[in-house]
């Protein structure tokens, strides 16, 4: 039998910790300790934590888990146990480009299906996969709230509403070309 | 898109349309924070939750709670710190108008949250805002500095004894986060999972301690309440629903757009037929949700001609709910399985999993309706479907399993003939078979 786990008996995370904790530049431990300083607990600042962490290393890693653990004082199971309930945490590698269509009924009866086989098409990718590479990951969504300017997508944070091929064509060649420019930083 | 007010003088929507409404000046000229001086100026908390009772101000963001009842039930004599968060996590299919109060116009969000905290004695205040709306969080934190600069928050407000500070907060990608338990456990920075109640948030909230959650449209709705008095405010509307409300409406119709109408606003039918312009391309209106997806469907018939009146009373009498407002109209073209398929995959996504009847329910759902759309329905799938949401319904942990069932439910209700068509594509026995109702 394996071993239980329980309160009295916790995981023993010294034996769990990564060879690797990861590291950030001085700005962005500011940052961090800013949303800290919001929150009378910690753990409160997990969320905000995550999307930094994502924004700098591209994606939740082992090493940014440790991280994570370590600053926030949980456990490494505490971090993954949250990092797995939310959609937008990704505890894999996306596409430099994460282009999101909302599949939800308002955006479906004005033609997401449409401009989700486009989509499709277009990079040669089913929704959930990434490019070879490595430049788009294509997801359906659930509802983002842009019901009365459907179909809409977003890429990264950035909403893109009242779509057609043609305006979905624009914006992924301003991606292929690499022009395209995030109008927020995430 | 069309942001405006219909019937009424526009109130949540008063500066929307404004150049640089998102700014605390135009915010300022315009009437903004007069009344959180009003309330500093003399009023004490129990004033000042007297107003919102009078208001009959409900809850905005789907369950039509009595605001100032809820905001009673916290204990004055708790040596507890106590909180009040606003609910942004508008993440109800079809449901909009948040997002536009907030990007528009930060600042009333930012006084009804002031006000809050001062009828409830909270020091520190969240905003909870969906994950995906990062954008809207950037605008937030610019007005929550603009304020704190204007000495409309942080320590000793206006020179009063009145401190308070206001924090914004990110959800990730989470339905069940806009529960307000679920987003409570959010905010502690735990998966969103609802907790029991009771005990409700007002007596142990967040960190355990006495908290009022709040929807946005609600919030924003408290600084013209103080302005005006709380039963001018309720004679905007109907003796139960006061004041005016903030519609989302999409899909076929000409002009979708945020709509602020008075509560009891009559009727239904014109306001999509004119006020919405009618339906996209002249087809015929087939189905209207009403309330965001959870209410539900009201086909064309109980709107056409029966002169639906708008607000919780009026919509109930019509068969379905207010919700969040959330109007998604459905034109002839629509095929109702299909839309019914497409809601339960979006509760079976975003079921968090807690509880096994919503958990195993909605995904049990999900087979049979993917297994229909293939062409394999059986005429006995409709009682299926029904006695699958039977065993869902009021059976869940949270309202996420009833919010699952309901619009399933009505539409096998009023739309058979769309099921029919699905469950035995080739035999003709379908019609003494399908137990429809």
């Amino acid at each position: 039998m394996s071993e239980q786990f329980t309160p009295n008996n916790p995981l023993p995370q010294e034996a769990k910790l990564p060879a690797e904790i990861a590291s950030f530049s001085p700005a962005v431990e500011a940052e961090i300790d800013a949303h800290l300083a919001k929150y009378p607990v910690k753990r409160s600042a997990i969320l905000p934590l995550m999307f930094i962490v994502q924004r700098e290393r591209g994606y939740l890693d082992p090493p940014g888990v440790a991280y994570l653990a370590d600053r926030l004082g949980v456990r490494i199971t505490d971090i993954w146990e949250v990092a797995t309930f939310y959609s937008m945490i990704n505890t894999k590698p996306v596409g430099k480009y994460h282009v999101q269509i909302c599949r939800t009924l308002s955006c479906k009866i004005m033609g997401a299906g449409k401009i989700t086989e486009h989509c499709a098409k277009r990079l040669g990718i089913k929704p959930g996969e990434t490019t070879e590479d490595g430049m788009f990951s294509l997801s359906e969504v659930e509802c983002l709230g842009s019901c009365g300017t459907a179909p809409m997508m977003q890429i990264g944070f950035d909403y893109h509403e009242n779509l057609s091929a043609e305006k979905v064509d624009e914006i992924l060649d301003s991606c292929s070309r690499g022009e395209y420019r995030y109008s927020m930083k995430s | 898109m069309f942001i405006g007010a219909i019937g009424c003088e526009p109130l949540q929507l008063k500066r929307v349309n404004l150049e640089h409404s998102r700014t605390i000046d135009v915010y300022k000229r315009n009437g903004g924070y007069d009344a959180i001086k009003k309330v500093l100026g003399g009023m004490s908390p129990d004033d000042v939750i007297n107003e919102v009772k009078k208001s009959a101000l409900r809850g905005r963001g789907g369950a039509g709670f009595p605001t100032g009842m809820k905001w009673s039930f916290v204990p004055k004599d708790s040596p507890k710190p106590k909180y009040v968060v606003c609910n942004a996590d508008e993440s109800e299919p079809g449901t909009f108008k948040d997002r536009y109060l907030m990007e528009r116009d930060p600042h009333m969000l930012i006084e009804g949250m002031l006000i809050a905290a001062y009828a409830l004695g909270a020091r520190i205040n969240y905003i909870y805002t969906r994950g995906e709306y990062r954008y809207l969080i950037n605008i937030m934190d610019a007005a929550l500095d603009e304020a704190r600069s204007a000495g409309l928050l942080g320590e000793k407000i206006l020179g009063t004894d009145f401190s308070c500070d206001i924090y914004t907060h990110t959800g990730a990608g989470a339905y069940i986060c806009g529960e307000e338990t679920a987003l409570l456990s959010s905010l502690e920075g735990l998966r969103g999972h609802p907790r029991m109640k009771p005990p409700f948030p007002a007596v142990s909230g967040l960190y355990a301690c006495p908290t009022v959650v709040n929807n946005v449209e609600t919030l924003t709705a408290v600084p013209d309440i103080i302005k005006m008095g709380g039963e001018a405010y309720q004679k905007l509307g109907t003796e139960k629903s006061g004041g005016t409300k903030v519609w989302s409406v999409s899909g076929h119709v000409n002009r979708p757009g945020v709509y602020e109408l008075p509560m009891g606003y009559v009727d239904m039918e014109k306001f999509i037929m004119e006020d919405c312009q009618g339906i996209l391309n002249d087809k015929k209106l087939k189905a209207v949700i009403p309330g965001g997806s959870s209410v539900y469907i009201m086909p064309a018939a109980d709107i056409t001609g029966k002169g639906v009146r708008m607000d919780y009373e009026g919509l109930v009498a019509a068969g379905s709910m207010v919700g969040s407002g959330g109007f998604i109209v459905m034109d002839e073209t629509v095929d109702v399985f299909e839309s019914t398929k497409n809601l339960i995959e979006f509760y079976k996504h975003e079921s968090c999993g807690w509880c096994t009847p919503c958990r195993e329910g909605t995904d049990w759902l999900v087979k049979v309706f993917k297994r229909i759309a293939r062409g394999e329905g059986r005429p006995e799938d409709a009682q299926l479907i029904l006695d699958l949401c039977d065993n869902i319904e009021g059976k869940s942990f949270c309202p996420l399993g009833d919010a699952a069932a309901w619009p399933i439910q009505s539409a096998i209700k009023k739309f058979p003939e769309d099921f029919k068509r699905h469950l035995a594509p080739l035999t003709m026995q379908t019609e003494t078979e399908v137990a429809a109702d």
